[in-house]
Order: C-alpha cells, then sequence, then structure tokens
C-alpha cells in the first residue's frame, strides 16, 4: 500500500533522470523578473543539455541563509546553483557545501568583472562564486538644501552640515546585517580590518586594531548620539530609511541605489527624484579614501548536486552580461560586469559611474566561514547603537570575536 | 461552554486508602492498560530527542565544521554559564515571565469573576473573552509591532522621540503587553473553573459573618480554589519562560531583548552549532523541570484537581 502511494512521488522525483536534467536554482525571489528572465533565457540558450529550474527562498538574506544551511548540511542533493548572498562564500566553501569552480572556467567568469565581487567570490585562492550581480551604498544628499559634498567629505562634515540645518540623516541601525554592513566599511575607511590573513580559513586570526576599530566606532556611537539621528535608528533598516527619506525632514541618507527610482512616486516632497543628489560614501578621516560596503549575489555549484558539469555552463549563462543588463534595468541591481554600465542609460542611472567606481574600491565584508558568527558578534556588542563607549566596545568587540572565530562564542 | 466547570468536592470519601478490593486492582490494571500505548508514544516522541540533546550537548559539533567534532564533556555548559550574553538573555526571560505572569494572574482573576457573576449573555461574554487566546501569536505579535511603530504605520506613539520598540524598557513593554494581552483568557478560563468549585454556601456564610468583599476574595474564595490557581499559575509560567514567537517578530532580540530560547534557536538553526545550542536547551528544559517541581512539591499543586478527578 505505501509503495503504491509512494510510486508517483518517486517518478515525479525521477522526471529528469532519462531525458534533459533538470538544475534546480535556489536564490531568493526578486523583484522585476530578472530571475524568471535569466532562467527563460538560458533554458532557451542550452538547446535541450539542461533545465533551469526557479526554486524559490524567502526575501531576506538571513532567512535565505537559514533554509540554505540547513538543506546543505543535510546533504541535499537537489542543490544544483546557489544564489549566494556575497558574505557566505566562506562558510559555504569551507563547510564543503559548494564546489569552486574549474581553473579553466574563471577566466571566464572574472575577466572585466569589478574586483570588489571578484573578491567576494574567493577563497583561499579559488573562485567559489561567480559574480552575477551587484550593490553598494551611496551618499543620497537633497541638492535643494546642501551643496554637493566635496571628495574628502566625512561623517563628522555629514553630521555637522545637518544639525546645522535641524535636519536628519538616514542610515540603519537594526540589529541585523546591515549594522555590519555599515560597521564594516567604516573600519575598512579608517584603515582598519576584521582578519589578519582571511586567506588562512578558520585558522585566520582577528586583526581589529584599537586604533582604526575604535575610529570606526566613534563614528557611529557619534552619529547615533547626534541630534541627526532618526528616533527609529535603532530598528531602521533599508527600506525603514529610503520611507524616512521621503518624508523630507532628512538632508542626508545612506543607501543602497533602490531609493532611486522610488524617489519618484514621494509624495511628502514635490519632486524628490529631482532634488536627489548622490556621491561616494563618506569617509572616517579626511586622509583614507572611504571603502563603501558591497552587497549582490554570486552563484555556486552545490556539492551533492548530480549534475554539476550542466551547473557550470548554466552559471556561464546565467552571469552573462545581457542578463546583468536585464537585472539592472527591470530590478534595480547593479552589474559585476564592468562593460554593463556602459550600457545603462543615464536616464535611470545617472549615478553609474560613481556606482561603479564604488563597487570596484568597495571593501567586501570578512571572507571567513565563521563570517556569521563575527557580524552576531558585532551587532551582540554595538546594539543599540547610542549606548555604547567605543574604546570600551573595542575591547569588548576584540574579545566576542576572537571567542566567534572559533564559532565557540554564546551569541544572541 | 456553560458547563465545563463543576467538579463534585464536597463530601469525599475517606480513609480507604490501604485496603483495595479486587475491583479497584482490576480496574487499576486497565487503566495502565489504556494508557500504555500513549505513554510510550510519549516516550519516544519526547525521551529520544530530550536524550540526543543532552548527548549532543557534550559536543563541539558545529555542521559548518565538521571535521572539528569532538567530546568536551561540559564544556558547552561552562561556555554558556560564563558568557555575559547567557545572563542578560536569562534575566530577560524571567523578567518577562514573572511580570507578564503576575499581570495575567490579577486580569484573569478579575475576568473570571466577571464571567462567574455575569447573568445575561454568558455566553457571549464568555466567548468573547476567548477572542485574544485564539489569535496565532504571530499575528497578535505583528499587530502590537504595527501598532507602536510609526515608520510602519502605527498610529500609537506619533510624535515619541523614542518608540518604544527602539529601546530596551520600551520593547520589553511591548512584548510583556502583547503576552498578556494574548493569554490573559486561558488565565481567566483556568480561574473561571476553580470559581465554579468553591460552594456558595462557604461565600454565603461568610457573607453573614460579616466579611467584606475583599475579605471574602482573599480568605475564603481564593484559599479554597489554590489547587486551581496554582495550575493556571504552573501553566503559564511554563508557556511564558519558553517564549519565541512574540520576541521573534518584534524585536529579534534587539535593544536586549533576547530569551533563552531565542538563544537556543540562532545557536542551533543559524549558527548550527548542534553542541552549544543543545546545551542552551539542555538548560532550558532543567528550568521547566525545576519551576514545575517548585510548584508540584513546593506548593503542593494538585494538578488533578482542575480535571475533577477528584
Amino acid at each position: 500500500m505505501a509503495a503504491l502511494l509512494l510510486l508517483p512521488l518517486l517518478a515525479a522525483c525521477g522526471g529528469g533522470g532519462g531525458g534533459v536534467p533538470t538544475l534546480n536554482w535556489y536564490i531568493g525571489k526578486q523583484s522585476g523578473g530578472w530571475i524568471e528572465n535569466a532562467i527563460t533565457e538560458c533554458n532557451k540558450q542550452a538547446g535541450g543539455k539542461y533545465k533551469i529550474q526557479f526554486q524559490e527562498l524567502p526575501k531576506r538574506a538571513t532567512d535565505q541563509r537559514e533554509q540554505l544551511v540547513r538543506r546543505l548540511a543535510a546533504n541535499d542533493s537537489s542543490i544544483d546553483i546557489v544564489g549566494m548572498d556575497v558574505i557566505w562564500t566562506a562558510e559555504f566553501a569551507n563547510a564543503k557545501w559548494i564546489v569552486p569552480f574549474p581553473d579553466s572556467e574563471r577566466a571566464a567568469l572574472t575577466d572585466g568583472v569589478l574586483k570588489g565581487p571578484v573578491e567576494s567570490g574567493t577563497y583561499q585562492n579559488k573562485l567559489y562564486a561567480a559574480p552575477f550581480t551587484s550593490n553598494t551604498q551611496l551618499l543620497w544628499y537633497r541638492k535643494d538644501l546642501v551643496a554637493a559634498p566635496p571628495p574628502d567629505f566625512t561623517w563628522q562634515q555629514m553630521i555637522d552640515t545637518a544639525a546645522g540645518l535641524g535636519k536628519k540623516v538616514q542610515i540603519q541601525g537594526a540589529r541585523a546585517e546591515s549594522l555590519n554592513v555599515t560597521f564594516n566599511a567604516l573600519l575598512e575607511s579608517s584603515g582598519g580590518r576584521f582578519l589578519d590573513n582571511p586567506e588562512a580559513g578558520k585558522n585566520a586570526t582577528i586583526s581589529l586594531e584599537p586604533g582604526p576599530t575604535t575610529k570606526a566606532l566613534a563614528a557611529l556611537s557619534n552619529f547615533a548620539n547626534s541630534p541627526v539621528a532618526s528616533p527609529e535608528l535603532n530598528t531602521a533598516e533599508e527600506d525603514t530609511s529610503r520611507a524616512a527619506f521621503e518624508k523630507g525632514d532628512s538632508v542626508y541618507e545612506i543607501n543602497y541605489p533602490f531609493i532611486y527610482p522610488s524617489a519618484a512616486s514621494a509624495t511628502a516632497v514635490p519632486d524628490l527624484q529631482k532634488k536627489l543628489g548622490w556621491a561616494r560614501f563618506p569617509r572616517v578621516d579626511a586622509n583614507i579614501p572611504s571603502r563603501p560596503p558591497l552587497g549582490g549575489f554570486n552563484l555556486s555549484v552545490g556539492s551533492h548536486s548530480t549534475h554539476k558539469a550542466e551547473a557550470f555552463q548554466a552559471i556561464q549563462c546565467i552571469r552573462q552580461p545581457a542578463n546583468q543588463l536585464f537585472a539592472a534595468e527591470k530590478g534595480g541591481n547593479p552589474p559585476t560586469t564592468s562593460a554593463v554600465y556602459d550600457q545603462l542609460t543615464t536616464d535611470q542611472y545617472p549615478f553609474k559611474d560613481v556606482l561603479r567606481s564604488s563597487i570596484n574600491d568597495a571593501a567586501p565584508r570578512p571572507v571567513s566561514p565563521a563570517y556569521n558568527d563575527l557580524s552576531l558578534a558585532l551587532q551582540n556588542v554595538i546594539h543599540p547603537l547610542n549606548s555604547f563607549d567605543p574604546a570600551a566596545a573595542a575591547v569588548a568587540l576584540r574579545k566576542l570575536c576572537e571567542q566567534a572565530l572559533k564559532s565557540e562564542a554564546v551569541l544572541s | 461552554m456553560t458547563n465545563v466547570t463543576d467538579a463534585p468536592q464536597i463530601a469525599r470519601p475517606t480513609a480507604k486508602q490501604n485496603k483495595l478490593t479486587d475491583r479497584d486492582k482490576a480496574e487499576r490494571r486497565l487503566g495502565i492498560r489504556l494508557v500504555l500505548p500513549a505513554a510510550i508514544v510519549m516516550a519516544l516522541v519526547t525521551i529520544y530527542p530530550i536524550c540526543y540533546a543532552i548527548w549532543l550537548s557534550l559536543q563541539r559539533y558545529n555542521l559548518r565544521f565538521p571535521d572539528d567534532r569532538k567530546y568536551v564533556w561540559f564544556g558547552n555548559y561552562t561556555k554558556i554559564l560564563s558568557s555575559g550574553v547567557f545572563w542578560q538573555v536569562f534575566t530577560n526571560t524571567i523578567a518577562i515571565t514573572v511580570i507578564s505572569v503576575v499581570i495575567e494572574f490579577v486580569l484573569g482573576l478579575a475576568l473570571a469573576l466577571v464571567m462567574h457573576r455575569a447573568i445575561f449573555g454568558r455566553n457571549i461574554v464568555r466567548t468573547s473573552i476567548l477572542i485574544p487566546y485564539g489569535i496565532i501569536t504571530v499575528v497578535a505579535a505583528f499587530a502590537f509591532r504595527f501598532a507602536v511603530s510609526p515608520d510602519e504605520g502605527g498610529f500609537l506613539f506619533k510624535h515619541a522621540s523614542t518608540p518604544p520598540l527602539s529601546s530596551h524598557y520600551g520593547s520589553l513593554a511591548v512584548i510583556i503587553l502583547t503576552e498578556v494581552w494574548k493569554t490573559t483568557p486561558f488565565m481567566s478560563l483556568l480561574l473561571l473553573a476553580g470559581l465554579a468549585t468553591v460552594p456558595n454556601e462557604l461565600v454565603e456564610a461568610a457573607k453573614v459573618d460579616g466579611a467584606s468583599a475583599w475579605q471574602r476574595l482573599l480568605k475564603v474564595i481564593l484559599p479554597t480554589m489554590k489547587s486551581a490557581v496554582m495550575v493556571a499559575l504552573l501553566f503559564r509560567t511554563l508557556d511564558a519562560i519558553r517564549i519565541f514567537d512574540t520576541v521573534y517578530i518584534q524585536t529579534k532580540g534587539a535593544n536586549n531583548t533576547a530569551t533563552l530560547s531565542q538563544l537556543g534557536y540562532n545557536q542551533l538553526i543559524n549558527q548550527l552549532n548542534l553542541g552549544l545550542g543543545s546545551a542552551v536547551s539542555v538548560l532550558l528544559f532543567l528550568l521547566v523541570v525545576l519551576i514545575a517541581f517548585i510548584f508540584v512539591k513546593g506548593f503542593r499543586t494538585d494538578l488533578g484537581a482542575v480535571r475533577g478527578e477528584r
């Protein structure tokens, strides 16, 4: 009886076995239909060699990761292609959940690709994740209220200018990954870094030198304790910042470019989109160029996939410039291939040059197998943002990160 | 709804403990045979996972570092008990539990007294009081979160300099409020069952003797329904100490509001640290056992009384 019931299920599972192999692509749902577009295009181009199927993951990166790691840790062989957030590479590679690209394929995936994204997909000198889309945060400002910031514009100047006008500045301070997006950019912009030797993988050592770390933490703390911080700073995520900025009482906002199209339909400030200016992520130290944050999606092949060769081919197809262009135009996700920026219209991406150089110079968050724990350690130490002392927090952060790197820290 | 409650309490047969008749013995055997299948299933679905968790908690075992797996005996427990995060989380959990259970008890008792006395619309009153308990916790948690966060369209605290979910005490207050709103009906239902066991003659007699309403409540009604009170408090305390969903939805543990369940969840699901996470779960389990033990032995709570078994 049981066997009879199971038969149709088994038949359904084995469907791809004889004919065209089905490649399951696990990736979070994206607006603009660029995942579906890439799948349709590549299935057409594959000419029957494989058929990609969209396996939808939740919207938030943290939730995507939770589902993926549970499946990967259980050796799920149905995972052929993984849509990877840029911060997962080392963790997934070290746990042997994904396989590196063969050297023969590497050049095609990295030639002409911006530095930041390539660095984010590389672990111990092997390319584990092929750059697909990217993202970074820019400094957005109200052209009608303040002058364009000079190239060496600092966080302190930003706070002072806004405070002088009695206006707010929107950044993300929620106890979430976005906190580490901001902190890591501040740290690298102060000349510091999380790890001394990320290439050592799980044997890396914590850097976090007291000088730059304290400086980065002080920049955050000064901001949070200043009158320009939003009352909801400690729960603000990207979309909270966008909504708050559109209300009109802010002059600056640090956020991803998705806020630009959204500004066109803002109602509280007439013609907000036309009043928007953009610049690179502000500096911490006037003499050190800033290193903006890096986001985006890379593509990897699951190590228990039964169709690895086809999956590698499919990734080459998915990340091709035409699909990147579609993702940028319809989904607002900046490309990783430099040349694609030239095809973007200045109408839709008037800020494309600063976007491209920001992504090229961006500081990927530490490439460490324990990255998730490092990020949680930071959240444990510095949230809420208006309640820590920079020098003491730098010491506490270092200590907790040392435990976290060995995955021995108890983190909430 | 109306006849949930009558448990004949008066004139209980006494002094037949030691002499069991054949019939008693046969009934007892039948009873054991009847519960045995259920007991075996319970053992399989609870004892096995508990033992497995204890076994995992003695190892360094992280699914992201499978090669580093080894026995560390009580290493995970020392790490947890010596970490600041654990004690913060422990304090939060206890604070949420104690404050919410106390408020629920007071409100629940008031509601139970109202329901007990209601003359018209008894069914409507009782049913409507139960509505919050029928609403899914996640939904209730979202409703309160949206109500108090102006940036998410909330209508409360629109002009506050710090909205409640941006501060530690504010967040705790919202979490406790949600818990109280959601589970007071459960408390009042259990207390209502207890109220029905208080003989009316007893209350009338106290009235005749000149006891005030307050005295009747404290000296007559509450002591008579003590077992119902203790069971209600025990159930709610055990529930509250395991609080997870409300906090997960409203703050995700931000502003230092994480609870023990959430700490375990984070170690297990987010960090895939089976050793450390299982150790947190085992500690939570021990805490639950300890609380149950204190209630049952320390306060002599009779779990059978409310169900009308004796």
